[in-house]
């Protein structure tokens, strides 16, 4: 890749941040070497950087009726060693975890409560983060274990599910620009410069994948209704878990929607992460909708690489997004199907568990299911490829069809051995 | 100006200056606040690079004004400040939101700060068949620690210790007791919610964006005393926020409790090094410059349903230099002809001149009410503007 950008691209933006997208690029190539690399940028300031009147123990926080992934990683050791720290655009680890002291979690739902500011989060923060990762990610450890990426959807097989009970088939995922800020922490010039990159790629791409952008702060309103009517329309976060970390900050500016013209791939800019990218059509073509997805995602690399920029990777950690339950591929696969026995059936929630799968009602996460339809897709997101993901759905579902379709005869069902988790 | 012995460099305001004014410069465009009508890019170009000792910018004075574009009747503030220092470090903003916000306050005005009870006249004879309870608040911030939207928690434990200490000491009408909001029992919980003392967690976007609700219930609480008529709400917007109440009529008494209470708690304070913020300017020093001067709001809940629907209402509240309010407080409606009416003014006049014009005029919009009921027109009693 060249290492300066056509002219066009040259805003003052683009001259400020060369030197970190060759740092960037190195990385690729370089892999977890370049992480120390990173961390050796420009100091920002000599002396105290980090507003600290009173000792890490008068700071501590109060997790004692917190029940989420940080309060149970956090000691006051950790506490101690990091608190100090600060990522060089800033960050610190009081706002990183500052939405888990907020929202002291729900006794049956783990939240993570933790986020991170920037690339570098991952790596100041590690003491934390680290084993936060592993509990979140059922045991894999970034300190040892590699991720493995693989965007090739030729490989996926009976991806094509019975319509009679499959609604919908849907992949999303999430990407992050390298050099600039995540949503918690950046600046309304890096979320700009976030909208400005990905809307020009997004303008390259052509025939099934041509579309158009809606900025949250200039479309119509007839623009709006037809968002909602879709269902594609994002509002201002109101879950405090998102607002707690400073995502929802000077809402609209910068925020929008584009999608495609035929409307089967979306994408949702500086929500939560920098870009949300959705594959999706009705019926069961799950393999035509992970084929979409594959090269909608390749071709906007593609277009962001020829002006000089790439995505947050490594192979550490994979994708890097916001939320740490998001690493590895942030990929969440799944259906809308219809399994009115099988979910009544004892053994349902055992069936999911070992297939890997988890399920959530038809409006997404945290509702209920309706009239026995269900949202079923992959649990895992760290420590397996996309196409292995994909074809854990694929296969997971097709064996919960068969086991609907045994109920209605009559027929009993077995429970599968569990899948193995990490490949 | 040093903090602690160390000036705070601010990293990611550092971080932050590599970007242009323009590109760094906030979209106000659907906004109608004060902050959004007085902020130009010269201005916000003059103060992007300063810090206050402590790390605060003026992109976190402006964030809540940013987040909350208003609404086309109220008009809201749209910053806050983090510290004693930010009303210094960022004038160039937040004197024209002053003036606006002030009737006209100017940087070189003086502001009279008198909380001698004795020099106010009357007030212990409005009609308790109309004025079914009197109040009278404010706010303190204590020198030495950052404000609600920055403070860090073991600066805000320090202010719950130092509040609590300060409390204890209290005796005779004063003796009372502190409720920490983390550790009150149920019993306890239950009895300040029946008497409408207990605060809770804010909604209010316009407090959550500001940073105001960090680490919610850590070091927070109520203490009141043991008639329940002087109550101190520890940490929620302001540092300290101090209440005078009671039922009936007897603004004067309120009032004296107010002043004496108030006092009592700066001495102690003082004694410990850490007195009230205040300077001759701004008076006394909280978290919204719309609470600067007195930070005072003395009012009843008081019945008025025939003047309330009378056409001149809004015109005589302005020329008495009062508010309405529903009796649920700010943004609610009135409920069977019952408002609550207080000062509209904060700062440029002092603590009694504020409670006085409360006290006349209560009275007289009573009279004014007596009159409607007898069907008699008040056409004669409307008053030129105070």
């Amino acid at each position: 890749p060249s290492s300066h950008p056509p002219p066009a691209a040259r805003t003052s933006f683009s001259r400020v941040l060369s030197s970190k997208r060759n740092l960037g690029i190195l990385s690729v190539v370089g892999g977890s070497v370049t992480a120390g690399f990173l961390l050796h940028r420009e100091h920002l300031s000599a002396g105290p950087s980090v507003r600290r009147l009173y000792p890490a123990s008068a700071e501590y926080p109060d997790l004692r009726k917190h029940n989420n992934c940080m309060a149970s990683n956090l000691t006051p050791t950790i506490y101690s060693k990091l608190c100090a720290k600060v990522t060089p655009n800033g960050y610190t680890l009081d706002m990183a975890i500052q939405t888990g002291v907020d929202n002291p979690g729900h006794p049956f739902i783990k939240t993570v409560g933790m986020v991170a500011g920037d690339e570098e989060s991952y790596e100041v923060f590690a003491d934390l983060l680290d084993p936060i990762i592993k509990e979140r990610h059922n045991g894999y450890d970034p300190t040892t274990m590699k991720h493995p990426t693989d965007l090739d959807a030729s490989k996926i097989h009976s991806g094509q599910f019975d319509a009679k009970y499959v609604l919908s088939s849907r992949v999303r995922t999430g990407r992050s620009i390298r050099g600039l800020s995540l949503p918690p922490a950046c600046t309304r010039a890096e979320r700009r410069e976030v909208e400005r990159v990905v809307v020009d790629a997004l303008a390259g791409l052509k025939d099934d994948l041509n579309g158009k952008y809606y900025s949250l702060t200039q479309m119509t309103d007839e623009e709006q209704q037809q968002l909602i009517d879709d269902h594609f329309l994002f509002d201002k976060p109101v879950s405090p878990l998102l607002t707690c970390a400073g995502m929802a900050r000077d809402w609209p500016d910068a925020r929008g929607i584009w999608h495609n013209n035929e409307k089967t791939f979306l994408i949702w800019i500086n929500e939560e992460d920098h870009t949300r990218v959705i594959s999706m059509e009705k019926g069961g073509n799950m393999k035509r909708v992970f084929e979409r997805f594959c090269k909608g995602l390749k071709e906007v690399e593609r277009l962001i690489q020829e002006k000089g920029w790439e995505f947050m990777w490594n192979e550490r950690l994979g994708y890097i997004l916001t939320c740490p339950s998001n690493l590895g591929t942030g990929l969440r696969a799944g259906v809308h199907v219809k399994l009115p026995r099988l979910s009544k059936d004892p053994r349902f929630n055992k069936i999911l568990d070992n297939l890997r799968l988890q399920k959530r009602g038809t409006g997404g996460v945290d509702t209920a299911a309706v009239g026995g339809t269900f949202d079923i897709s992959n649990l895992d997101r760290l420590g397996q490829s996309e196409v292995q993901l994909v074809q854990t759905v694929v296969d997971g579902v097709n064996y919960l069809i068969e086991c609907e379709k045994k109920l209605e005869k009559g027929q009993d069902i077995k429970v599968p051995p569990p899948l193995k988790q990490f490949k | 100006i040093k903090f602690g012995g160390f000036f705070f460099k601010n990293c990611h305001n550092d971080y932050k200056m590599k970007f242009s004014l323009d590109e760094e410069f906030p979209d106000l465009s659907l906004h109608n606040n004060h902050m959004a009508k007085v902020l130009t890019k010269e201005i916000y170009g003059k103060l992007r690079a300063k810090s206050t000792p402590s790390g605060f910018t003026v992109d976190d004075v402006i964030q809540t004004g940013v987040d909350n574009p208003g609404h086309p009747f109220i008009m809201t503030v749209g910053c806050v400040a983090g510290d004693e220092e930010s009303y210094e470090a960022f004038k160039d903003l937040l004197d024209p939101i002053i003036s606006d916000r002030h009737g006209g306050y100017k940087p070189t005005d003086k502001h009279k700060t008198d909380l001698n009870f004795e020099n106010l006249k009357g007030g212990d004879d409005l009609d308790p068949n109309y004025v079914l309870s009197s109040r009278v608040r404010t706010g303190r911030s204590i020198k030495g620690f950052t404000l609600p939207p920055h403070n860090s928690r073991g600066e805000r434990r320090a202010i719950q210790d130092l509040s609590i200490e300060a409390l204890a000491s209290l005796d005779g009408e004063f003796k009372g007791k502190y409720y920490p909001l983390d550790g009150m029992t149920d019993a306890e919980q239950e009895q300040l919610i029946a008497d409408h003392f207990l605060f809770d967690k804010p909604v209010s976007p316009l407090l959550t964006c500001a940073g105001m609700a960090r680490d919610w219930p850590d070091a927070r609480g109520i203490w009141h005393n043991e008639n329940k008529t002087f109550l101190v709400w520890v940490n929620e917007e302001d540092h300290l926020r101090v209440i005078s109440m009671q039922k009936g009529g007897n603004m004067k008494e309120v009032f004296r409790r107010f002043c004496v209470g108030l006092q009592k708690i700066e001495e102690i304070f003082k004694k410990h090094n850490h007195g009230f913020m205040w300077n001759e300017h701004l008076g006394y020093i909280l978290t919204c410059p719309s609470n600067l001067g007195t930070g005072l709001r003395g009012g009843v809940h008081v019945k008025l349903p025939k003047l309330s629907t009378h056409a001149k209402f809004e015109e005589i509240l302005t020329r008495l230099r009062l508010q309405k309010r529903g009796t649920g407080g700010v943004d609610t409606a009135s409920v069977g002809g019952v408002f609550d009416i207080s000062n509209a003014d904060r700062l440029g006049s002092s603590e009694v001149d504020q409670v006085q014009l409360v006290v006349d005029g209560v009275k007289l919009m009573v009279e004014m009410e007596k009159k409607l009921e007898k069907g008699e027109s008040i056409d004669g009693m409307i008053p030129a503007q105070k």
